[in-house]
C-alpha cells in the first residue's frame, strides 16, 4: 500500500519562501496571487495493512515538526 | 570536566567545538552519532554546527532521531549539561529539549558575518562570565536561523528569564531577535551563532571564551 503525507508550516507561520515565489510570479506578470504557501509531500510504500494510526505516529515523530507544520495523510 | 562532542555524518563545526573546549580545560572526547550511550562521568555534551544528515527533511530532525541523541536527551534530563551550536540548536529543538523551531531565514539567505549579540541573562553557568547587558561579537553562518515559538511560550520564556542571547540587528528575523534560549533548568542552552569561533584572538575575537569558562567552572571544585 502506498500513503501521501502533505506536510504544510501551520496557518500564520511566514513563510519566507512562499513570499519569495509569490513575489517571482508577479514579476512574470501574474497577476492577483495574492498567497504563495510552500510545503513538501511525502509518498511512503508500506507493508499491506499499515494502520493510519501508524502513519500518524510516523508524522507525529519524524515527518512534520508539529511546532511549525501540520500534516495530512491521505491512504493511497 | 569531561565534556563529549557528538559528530554526526555532516557535521563541521565539532574539530572547533572541540578545540575551544580542550583551550577552556575540559578533557573532551568525540561521539559518534551510532553510540548508543555516551562515555561515562561526561558533564557537558556539545552538539555542534554543521549539516547533519545534509539537512534532509527538516534540520536537525534526522540527527535528532539518531541513537546517541536518545542518550543526550537521558543526560539532560538527570540534569546533565547540554550545549547546541547552529545546527546543534536546531537538533535540540527537534529532541524537545528547548523549545521552538528554526525556519528559514527571513531574507532568504545564507548568513555568515560576526554580528553582536546582547547578553539578556547572567544567570546560567554558560552566561555568568558576562553581564546582562553586555554587547558580544560571534559568527554567524546559518540559512536556518529564524527562530519562531508560539506567543505563550515566548512569554514563558521571557518570564523565566530563558533568552539567553538576543541580535542587536536581528539577521534573520527571529521572533524577539532571539538569538540562543535556556531549558527551563537553565543547564540546555541552544544558540545559532557560534561561541566556539570566538575563541581565539587570531580569528578575530575572544567573545566566546566567557562561555566555555563558564560552565567549566561550575565543575572546577566538583
Amino acid at each position: 500500500m502506498k500513503a501521501r503525507v502533505h506536510v504544510m508550516l501551520k496557518n500564520g507561520v511566514l513563510d519566507p519562501q512562499g513570499e519569495a515565489v509569490r513575489h517571482a510570479l508577479g514579476a512574470l506578470g501574474f497577476d492577483g496571487v495574492s498567497g504563495v504557501r510552500q510545503g513538501k509531500v511525502i509518498e511512503l510504500d508500506l507493508a499491506e495493512g499499515t494502520s493510519e494510526a501508524t502513519i500518524t505516529q510516523m508524522c507525529e515523530k519524524l515527518l512534520a515538526n508539529t511546532v511549525i507544520e501540520s500534516y495530512k495523510v491521505e491512504v493511497l | 570536566m569531561r565534556a563529549a562532542v557528538i559528530v554526526f555524518p555532516g557535521s563541521n563545526c565539532d574539530r572547533d567545538m572541540a578545540v575551544a573546549l580542550k583551550a577552556a580545560g575540559a578533557d573532551v572526547t568525540m561521539v559518534w552519532h551510532k553510540d548508543a550511550s555516551l562515555p561515562d562521568g561526561v558533564d557537558l555534551v556539545a552538539v555542534p554546527g554543521g549539516f547533519s544528515f545534509g539537512d534532509y527533511l527538516r534540520c536537525g530532525a534526522i540527527a535528532a532521531k539518531s541513537p546517541i541523541c536518545q542518550a543526550v536527551v537521558s543526560h539532560a534530563n538527570r540534569g546533565g549539561y547540554v550545549l547546541g551550536v547552529c545546527n546543534g540548536f536546531q537538533v535540540l529543538t527537534e529532541t524537545g529539549l528547548l523549545p521552538g523551531a528554526l525556519m528559514r531565514n527571513s531574507g532568504l539567505k545564507f548568513i555568515c558575518k560576526t554580528v553582536d549579540l546582547k547578553v539578556e541573562t547572567s544567570a546560567s553557568s554558560f552566561t555568568e562570565g558576562y553581564n546582562a547587558g553586555d554587547i558580544v561579537g560571534y559568527p554567524v553562518a546559518h540559512h536556518d536561523g529564524n527562530y519562531t515559538v508560539d506567543d505563550d511560550t515566548l512569554a514563558k520564556l521571557q518570564d523565566d528569564d530563558r533568552i539567553a542571547f538576543t541580535y542587536c540587528d536581528n539577521p534573520n528575523g527571529s521572533i524577539a531577535d532571539i538569538a540562543g534560549v535556556l531549558s527551563g533548568n537553565r543547564r540546555v542552552l541552544g544558540m545559532m551563532p557560534h561561541p566556539e569561533r570566538a575563541v581565539d584572538a587570531g580569528h578575530g575575537g575572544t567573545d566566546g571564551q566567557a562561555l566555555f569558562r563558564g560552565v567549566l567552572a561550575q565543575f572546577a571544585t566538583a
